[in-house]
């Protein structure tokens, strides 16, 4: 099999790379791209932590291919903060200690962003429903709730 | 500054412990940089992959490695043949990464290759071929205690392979002297610790039998030793870097892919990265013991325990070691009584070697004992709490396992229960609620850090404890506080095993309490140090310094009248006054102070689908001293939610033909967000005294009361009682089928 040569945009970056027919876009991120922001904990589109934005819609990663990235934009985890300036959302993670070993926090905080686009007025239960994708093993979601809710508010009022 | 061993901290007043700063490694989390096990890469890398076997017990008859060998891009392909013959010790462990000449459980390694990509690495591997003569196998535990029952492996007499027997009076007696008694049994399945990081790591071995590793644990110590032991190296052969870890409970404290990567590389002269996939985790990383439990309690009809009994049977996979002498020993140790008896059973089955979860061993008797004080409860009509504040262990109590309490926090967290706004609220129309303590010992253990004073007045501190959860971010506060300095003027690392003494790996609820020490001491010697530039400075002997808020001042009027000079200052001349200030501790640390709480849950069944909901859930734990309260809330948060879990759906699942058949997070269901509640938190402070600031570990505790607690509250919502675990929908549905 002869690899596909695919551009795209990958955090408002144009870039071209090669890839396997069959490789995930989360492999290509991790190991072509040199984004390890993008985590894989289960590579069944069933723990979110490979969780990115195509063309704005929230998917996993592991469940993408590579190649289906050509000419869309791409949001990674690495996008997300504004230079120096981070999101609401990676401030109010920091500040309600909503995060431990932090695996799954790229994940989450990439929904979390999608989530609060969608609605940026979500009640807790519509928190926890839309980041059900999302496993934390550590936190028990409290604290993540919390940080989702605190900058849904601030993100709101600002 | 002596180094006190028994500490008077009730009346200590901290700046920087009890506050909640921003942890250092944070800004690293939220944007992606923080590099975990699988985030390495070096030049040349090669990736590794592990061949497993699909059967649960079978004789390796022949592996045919040719196929692979020949394939273009594939640079190493190893087999058991591939390492040394080990001598004791180390051997388990090998077995349980590379199979010798037998397979003794579904997912258990045969051989592995290393190719130039991960996609001919597993090309490679399917091409390697292997015989196997099928064996009868055994993977449930009390089938396995069975006399006649399928041996485990080939050369054994029993499946049973120890016994262990705690407690003090005399039972028999005790049970004479019961008016009433509670007799009853109890399971609970095998659950995974569920990190959402895979194990992973890169290693490299060259031909001048240097070695290098990087590699996600929770002791990155142990790995050297381990796979030094293994591959025949020196200690000093071999360095460990210890990446960001994506969590751990217990489950990344031993080596799976390590030695492989090691033997590969040294085969292929390249770094050797292997990544297990998640199927690969469940299959062959870190189960707990399975358990079947008999419990016997003796009450007089006032409520007091006058004695008690448990056969304890755990599994914990192919080659013993299930620790249940932790569960025997924890079991009755929440109660005062007179006599007392746990027996461990130590069982063999076809199944992955058992690792360390998070207070391992105690969730499970604890669920069947605190289960079983709920039923006396019942049958007694005593209201649940007062009867554990009539007969709860409090300092002076002789606890089953042998040792006297001294202070701890049993009491206050019943008591803190009882006047809990959740104990008295009513409960809404078809929910019930539960209630359980748990215990868990604490360690101390083998520790060593180093702290150094920049010229510029900040502090580069070294610890050699994998952070897991926010410690480096405790570490750097309990500095602070003993140099009386700013939070942020302390960077924390976690050191490699070239730059510092052994640390014991990051387990037991250690790391705060021993790590800190050793925190604290590197501090308090630094300041010594400190003192001594001062006094050289002023020409005045050392002894007439003291330290305070970060200064070296004179003590009292007799030292003499000089300004006091700062931290910031010292370390400024200090190129002029001597050269670099630092200071070290290397201890064994002890004295950790056992760990008690108590959990209240709500809970409704739908009675349609046998489905459970947690409504309500409070956790009242004792944790000495909060240093980051924070991170204290999150583990009490986790270790409830990761209790809850097991309560109520995580299981490992063996089919007939002894192969695991839920590897995956689909099958293998762990709470998801949209399944709970806030989880509310109360942290008491009873300080330990054997640590300066009144540290006890808080990690462990948390998971150990949520069995019983859900169960009890299950069993108020749909009157039934459920003595196997997990309670999943489809057993509290048969129950309440059974029942109507
Ligand atoms: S790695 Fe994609 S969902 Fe788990
Ligand atoms: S913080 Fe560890 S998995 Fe969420």
């Amino acid at each position: 099999m002869s690899q596909l040569q695919i551009s795209t945009t990958v955090n408002g970056d144009p870039v071209e790379f090669l890839c396997e027919p069959d490789e995930s876009l989360m492999d290509v991120l991790r190991d072509r791209l040199g984004l390890t922001g993008t985590k894989e904990g289960c590579g069944s589109g069933d723990c979110g932590a490979c969780s990115v934005t195509v063309d704005g819609r929230l998917v996993c990663s592991c469940l993408v291919l590579g190649a289906e990235a050509q000419g869309r934009q791409i949001g990674t985890i690495e996008g997300m903060a504004k230079g120096e300036k981070l999101h609401v959302l990676q401030q109010k993670f920091l500040e309600h200690a909503a995060l431990q070993c932090g695996i799954c926090t790229p994940g989450i905080l990439v929904a979390a962003e999608a989530l609060l686009k969608e609605n940026p007025d979500p009640t807790e239960t519509e928190v926890r429903y839309w980041l059900a994708g999302n496993l934390c093993r550590c936190t028990g979601y409290d604290k993540i709730i919390r940080a989702v809710m605190d900058a849904a508010t601030e993100m709101r009022g600002a | 500054m002596p180094l006190d061993a028994q500490h008077d901290n009730h009346t200590r007043e901290f700046k920087v412990v009890g506050t909640r700063p921003v942890r250092p490694d944070g800004l690293d989390k939220v944007t992606g940089r923080a590099r975990y096990g699988a985030d390495m890469s070096l030049p040349g890398m090669i990736f590794g992959e592990i061949v497993r076997a699909n059967h649960a017990h079978a004789k390796i008859v022949k592996i045919d490695t040719s196929a692979a060998e020949a394939l273009s891009g594939v640079h190493a392909v190893v087999t058991r043949a591939d390492f040394p013959a080990q001598s004791d010790g180390m051997v388990d462990i090998l077995d349980h990464c590379m199979a010798d000449g037998e397979v003794l459980y579904d997912g258990h390694a045969v051989a592995a290759v290393a190719a130039s990509s991960k996609a001919l690495a597993r090309k490679a591997a399917a091409l390697i071929k292997v015989e196997y003569e099928v064996l009868p196998h055994v993977t449930d535990v009390d089938e396995a205690a069975k006399p006649g029952a399928p041996l485990v492996k080939q050369g054994i007499e029993s499946n049973i392979v120890a016994t262990h027997e705690f407690g003090h009076g005399d039972v028999e007696k005790g049970f004479t002297e019961a008016e009433v008694i509670v007799e009853r049994s109890y399971t609970t399945e095998a659950t995974h610790q569920g990190y959402i990081e895979p194990h992973a790591c890169v290693a490299t071995l060259g031909g001048d039998g240097v070695a290098d590793i990087w590699c996600c644990t929770q002791g990155h110590f142990m790995v050297r030793n381990t796979c030094a032991a293994i591959m025949g190296m020196n200690a000093s052969q071999i360095r460990v870097t210890a990446s960001e870890i994506g969590g751990g409970f217990g489950g990344k404290t031993t080596v799976y892919i390590e030695p492989t990567a090691l033997a590969l590389s040294k085969k292929a002269g390249r770094p050797v990265k292997i990544v297990m996939n998640r199927e690969d985790v469940f299959r062959a990383s870190g189960p707990t013991a399975s358990s079947s439990i008999d419990i016997k309690i003796g009450a007089k009809k006032d409520g007091t325990l006058v004695a008690g009994q448990a056969t304890l049977r755990y599994q914990g996979g192919a080659w013993g070691g299930s620790i249940v002498d932790f569960g025997a020993m924890a079991a009755f140790a929440c109660y005062d009584m007179p006599n007392v008896k746990a027996v461990g059973i130590d069982v063999l089955a076809n199944r992955p070697k058992l690792a360390a979860y998070r207070a391992p061993s105690a969730p499970m008797a604890a669920f069947a004992v605190e289960s079983a004080v709920n039923e006396m409860c019942d049958e007694l009509g005593m209201d649940p709490l007062d009867f554990r504040l009539k007969n709860c262990a409090r300092a002076g109590t002789k606890s089953s396992y042998g040792p006297t309490y001294g202070e701890i926090g049993l009491e206050a967290t019943l008591e803190a229960a009882k006047a809990h706004p959740h104990w008295s609220a009513p409960l809404p129309e078809g929910q019930g609620r539960g209630i359980a303590c748990g215990f868990w010992f604490n360690f101390g253990g083998q520790t060593s850090s180093s702290l150094n004073i920049n010229e510029d007045g900040t502090v580069g501190l070294s610890v050699g404890t994998p952070d897991i959860g926010g410690s480096r971010a405790a570490m750097c506060q309990m500095a602070a506080e003993a140099l009386g300095i700013p939070y942020e003027k302390v960077r924390a690392i976690v050191a490699d095993t070239a730059s510092l003494g052994y640390n014991d790996v990051t387990d037991g609820s250690r790391t705060t309490f021993a790590s800190g020490l050793a925190v604290i001491n590197s501090a308090n010697q630094a300041v010594e140090r400190l003192c001594e530039r001062a006094a050289q400075t002023w020409d005045i002997p050392a002894e007439a310094v003291e330290w305070k808020d970060g200064a070296a001042h004179p003590a009292g009027a007799n030292a003499g009248n000089f300004e006091p000079l700062s931290l910031d200052e010292l370390a400024a001349n200090s190129g002029s006054t001597g050269g670099p200030i630092s200071g070290h501790c290397e201890i064994n640390a002890d004295g950790a102070g056992v760990s008690f709480g108590t959990h209240i849950c709500d809970a409704e069944v739908d009675k349609e689908t046998g489905r459970t909901t947690i409504t309500r859930y409070t956790v009242i734990q004792d944790a000495g001293k909060a240093i980051h309260p924070d991170y204290v809330e999150g583990q009490f948060q986790g270790g409830a939610v990761q209790g809850i879990g097991w309560a109520l759906n995580e299981e490992y699942i063996y089919g007939e033909d002894g192969r695991l058949q839920n590897a995956g997070f689909l099958d293998y269901r762990i709470p998801v967000a949209s399944d709970l509640p806030m989880i509310d938190t109360q942290i008491l402070e009873i300080p330990n005294p054997g640590h300066p600031y009144g540290v006890r570990g808080v990690g462990e505790t948390p998971i150990v009361p949520p069995l019983a607690a859900v169960a009890h509250a299950i069993t108020g919502s749909c009157g039934q009682r459920m003595r196997a675990i997990p309670m999943s929908p489809p057993k509290v549905l048969a129950a309440i089928k059974a029942a109507s």
